[in-house]
């Protein structure tokens, strides 16, 4: 055994086999309300806010606010920054640390069952999952509705029901809330929730990173919105440069904002990353490991190599606005390149930061509905590793008429094109899963069928904008837009609530309504389609993206699209009414393996007590053997022992070993 | 596994299909229905109907059209693309359906495989492998073959570019982009600056883009040129007109809250009357052109322009007395 996890040095609560759980010591406990919480970190958020505003004033006034815009940079970036800090103070995300280096040692507590605990810290992964699910369902529904507003004004070519610059700002804010915001934490339900459960641990690798990255992703949220006060920003999500530096104060809102969302990402990435590589049960080696967990691997490299890029881009921004340097000032010797590229270079990964954990969730529930095991599981594996190594190398992509580097061209134009190799094993090991299958069609497999139909389109339309002389015409046109949306919208969003539906009964314990589900999944197929899909025509016709005015022979398409997207988000309604309906109105408590999955995470009581495993799970088996006479147990959870009378943990699990079941795998159980 | 990559799936079957029996060992006889060829079949006749189809009756009239060469290679690029995208798309639309029609637990449906071959298949996996590669690596070709030989395909090469057209005579005109209009100067009449886009027929011209302020897009959609306008930045993009007409100028990098209005109109028009309009116009405007800086590639932004300042929140674009920019220095100077 090289590593037993079930015995650890910091004696995290959990961390020991026990039998029965342990209740919890009587200790003395301060009211939730005076514990920090979120109505603390409100209030911490507001008062930095203020004195980050105030110290702005005095160290600048006089110095950037006589410019005509009549704000104070300093002001508004370090009264975010202050709040910010703030914010995290009072969730009590600084407790600990403060107080190891003042050389207290925090008493461990067991994590709260209350309700509380949803408004606070806490170290259950499960909780911090819930917490990001809502959280990103926020993020989601903000975004939705602002793109609402986005397809309001363009219902007309000419008649306008926004200023230019207030349609500018809602075009902006729409695309950073949901790239941003919205897509990128999308790791963080599924991720924090799942990982731990399917590879047989009973925690993250660092509980309370985990929950400070939910915590600042919250506080990023916040900034980002606060741009509304600031008169918002004219840039889109890209923040090109010379306009950056022009731009009024909501600019500081998204610079800040962006290097607040990644330090969440660095740390979540970090995060889960030690989780899957450290935390793995025993017998979980790495060709067992489910391929979702694959794919939130493969992102993590991601998150954590490709984040700190912006990070830094977005402080050379803030620099440049306050402390008058010039990165990206042309005449003094910055560049405005300097920032596209740096841009791109976070931002096309983080392209697939959102698609990887969609492929993975795609490929994880198939096997489930098709009754037959994953076909090519170590291509699916390889190809998302591999998606996620040339997504380092295709930014520039985004600038082919830029005019810069107009010589590499070819090359980026050839690593575009070999990424669609990888990316393309999604549709063999899919494809390759239905064959000859028995598909039932409950509600997740209809979200992975709609999932390839849409991300298939996204792919393909990719490949015409990877074509330079195709891309004189398409690139920043409403094709590009359409064709993104396709991949992120049609690809991402379908998967995530294909795992939602999926794992709902595990998380939640309730049933979801069976009909609800089934129209929510249609008219969400069917308006995501008939609202994206003229976008394309719309584009090759000539129209930039971004524009509030266009050729009114555009205006039909234009307004299928903008009255097929108020459906599309109406069918959001099922969505939100079937979850309420299901577990406060009408709950029926799920079994706990509903859809008789052989995934790990289903092998767990429903609901899923706080320590997860009463025993550590020993992993004999990949969770794929459906279609079998006999499938084998994917692990030993304990049970098998005490069924056959030896008194659980009296025979070390490692005696089970692996390759007792016949896998042939002759290798010790961990790698 | 079936035809998910038709252009060479056909090649690839015999390769799983070999032995019909050994992709489903664990399968009751009853389900011996060829299903490979099935698909194949469907798929070569939907493929072989539609892609014509698309080619001979939609293909000519794909934008950007024809009226330059860079359009028309345009054009030739995205028919050539759907061409081979159009199978791929319907070979596994074909696949999908199919499953869902056959293989449905409703229905029964066969006992689901449960062989080696459910767990992967080495030669369907190095099939697709080796076809997808197989087309990514022309499509790669063919793209940059397209891009070098007419020498840019239209889109902004830098300010030294290395793939230029062959022609002899070169028509420079000078795009300039600022908050929030584009002007143009022919610097071989004189260096006049106007806000009209005339063109000869052709003739090979040569874009020099840049921008006074923020970063612009020059998207002169009909021509199939699109080249960025960078500020202190000279962007080169040629193109050869060949039909009279005339063509939309947008602009197509968000450029502030005007940039929706950023549009405008350009002509080509015959050698003679192209030559006629630009000696008359730089008669007429002689006394501006007195007074513009000489020309040049670049131009540094003056505290009129909009670079490194800010606009005031009601700024209007086309207000004829305010100024947007930054505000003057205020004394000291």
């Amino acid at each position: 055994m090289a590593i037993d996890t079930s015995v650890s040095e910091f004696e995290y609560p959990g961390e020991e086999d026990v039998g029965t759980p342990a209740k919890p010591p009587p200790v003395w406990r301060r009211s939730a309300w005076l514990q920090p919480n979120v109505l603390w970190a409100i209030a911490g958020g507001v008062i930095g806010y203020l004195i980050g505003h105030w110290l702005g004033n005095v160290i600048a006034s006089g110095y950037q606010q006589v410019q005509s815009s009549g704000q104070n940079n300093v002001a508004i970036v370090l009264g975010l920054s202050l709040g910010v800090a703030g914010w995290l103070a009072g969730i009590g995300a600084l407790t600990y640390p403060l107080a190891k280096i003042l050389g207290y040692e925090p008493s461990p507590s067991p994590p709260q069952q209350s309700w509380v605990r949803y408004f606070r810290m806490t170290e259950d992964h499960k909780v911090v999952g819930w917490q990001y699910a809502i959280g990103v369902l926020t993020f989601l529904f903000t975004g939705g509705l602002l793109a609402m507003l986005i397809r309001t004004e363009l219902l007309s070519p000419t008649t306008h029901v926004f200023g230019p610059g207030t349609y500018i700002f809602l075009v902006s804010e729409h695309g950073t809330v949901m790239m941003m915001m919205a897509t990128s934490a999308v790791v963080g339900p599924l991720g924090n929730w799942l990982v731990p459960l399917m590879i047989g641990s009973r925690r993250m690798a660092y509980p309370r990173v985990e929950s400070f990255s939910f915590w600042i992703f919250m506080a990023g949220y916040l900034v980002i919105l606060s741009a509304f006060f600031f008169g918002g920003f004219p840039t889109g999500w890209t923040g090109y440069a010379p306009l950056q530096t022009q731009a009024n104060g909501g600019m500081d809102s998204y610079l800040v904002g962006f290097g607040v969302i990644g330090l969440g990402m660095i740390l979540a990435g970090f995060n889960l990353a030690a989780t899957i590589i450290n935390y793995r049960a025993p017998g979980m080696n790495w060709g067992r490991v489910p391929i979702f967990v694959w794919g939130i691997l493969a992102t993590t490299a991601l998150l954590t190599l490709a984040t700190p890029t912006l990070v830094v881009a977005g402080l050379f921004g803030i620099l440049d606005r306050t402390a008058e340097t010039a990165f990206y000032v042309n005449e003094h010797g910055g560049s405005n390149f300097l920032w596209q590229n740096l841009f791109w270079f976070f931002g096309h990964p983080e392209v697939y930061i959102m698609a990887l954990p969609g492929f993975g969730i795609v490929m994880e529930i198939m096997p489930v509905f098709t009754r037959k095991p994953l076909f090519a599981y170590k291509v699916a594996a390889a190809g998302m590793l591999g998606v996620a190594l040339l997504s380092f190398f295709v930014w520039q992509h985004h600038l082919f008429q830029s005019g810069i580097n107009p010589d590499m061209r070819p090359l980026f134009m050839l690593t575009t094109e070999l990424i669609s190799i990888p990316t393309g094993f999604l549709f063999l090991v899919t494809l390759g899963t239905l064959w000859k299958a028995k598909i039932r069609f409950d509600t997740p497999m209809l979200f992975c069928l709609g999932m390839l139909f849409n991300f298939l389109i996204g792919g393909v339309t990719g490949v015409f904008l990877s074509d330079v002389p195709v891309n004189v015409t398409v690139h920043g046109s409403f094709f590009v837009m359409a064709h993104f949306h396709y991949t992120i919208m049609g690809g991402l969003i379908f998967a995530m609530f294909a795992g939602f539906y999926f794992w709902f009964p595990k998380i939640t314990g309730k049933t979801l309504n069976r009909k609800l589900s089934k129209w929510h999944f249609w008219t969400f197929f069917v308006f995501f389609n008939c609202t994206f899909f003229p976008l394309f025509l719309v584009g090759i016709l000539g129209m930039p993206r971004r524009v509030f005015e266009y050729a009114s022979n555009l205006q039909t398409l234009n307004d299928i699209s903008s009255i097929s997207a108020y459906f599309l988000g109406a069918s959001f309604f099922f969505f939100i009414i079937n979850v309420v309906w299901s577990i406060y109105l009408n709950p029926h408590p799920a079994p706990d393996n509903p859809w008789n999955s052989l995934g790990l995470e289903w092998q767990t009581p429903t609901p899923v007590p706080w320590y997860d495993f009463e025993h550590i799970p020993v992993v004999l088996n990949d969770p794929y053997h459906y279609g079998e006479a006999d499938a084998p147990p994917v692990a030993d959870l304990g049970k098998v022992l005490s069924a056959v009378g030896a008194p659980a943990g009296s025979v070390s699990h490692e005696d089970l070993g692996t390759g007792v079941e016949g896998d042939g795998d002759p290798r010790p159980p961990i790698l | 596994m079936s035809d998910k990559d038709p252009p060479v799936g056909s090649e690839q079957v015999p390769a799983g299909t070999g032995a019909p029996g050994a992709a489903d060992p664990g399968a009751p006889a009853a389900d011996q229905t060829h299903h490979w060829w099935r698909l194949i079949a469907i798929w070569v006749v939907l493929s072989a109907i539609l892609d014509p189809l698309f080619y001979y009756l939609a293909g000519p009239h794909i934008p950007p059209g024809t009226m330059t060469n860079m359009a028309q290679g345009a054009q030739f690029d995205f028919n050539v693309l759907f061409v081979i995208a159009l199978p791929v798309v319907l070979g596994v639309w074909i696949y999908l359906i199919y499953a869902i029609v056959m293989w449905r637990a409703s229905r029964g449906g066969p006992e689901p495989v449960a062989g080696p071959y459910s767990r992967g298949h080495l030669g369907i996996q190095v099939g697709w492998i080796v076809s997808t590669t197989v087309i990514v690596l022309f499509l790669a070709g063919f793209g940059t073959y397209e891009l070098v030989q007419p020498g840019g395909s239209g889109g902004g090469e830098g300010s030294s570019p290395i793939w230029t057209p062959t022609s002899q005579t070169i028509l420079p005109v000078q795009v300039i982009g600022q908050q929030w209009k584009w002007t143009y100067r022919y610097p071989t009449f004189g260096g006049f600056e106007t806000d009209q886009l005339v063109l000869p027929n052709d003739t090979t011209v040569e874009f020099n883009v840049t921008s006074l302020d923020v970063v612009h897009s020059f998207w002169a959609y009909q021509l199939g040129v699109k080249a960025d306008a960078n500020p202190n930045y000279n962007n080169v993009a040629y193109a050869t007109t060949q039909q009279l007409g005339s063509f939309t100028v947008r602009c197509d990098e968000l450029c502030g809250i005007w940039h929706g209005a950023m549009y405008n109109t350009g002509q080509v028009v015959t050698r003679q009357q192209f030559s006629a309009w630009a000696r008359l116009t730089a008669f007429r405007l002689r006394k501006n052109t007195r007074l513009l800086p000489p020309y040049a590639l670049t131009y540094t932004p003056d505290a009129n322009g909009a670079d490194g300042g800010y606009y005031p929140n009601n700024a209007d674009p086309y207000s004829k007395v305010e100024q947007y920019g930054a505000t003057p220095s205020q004394g000291g100077g």
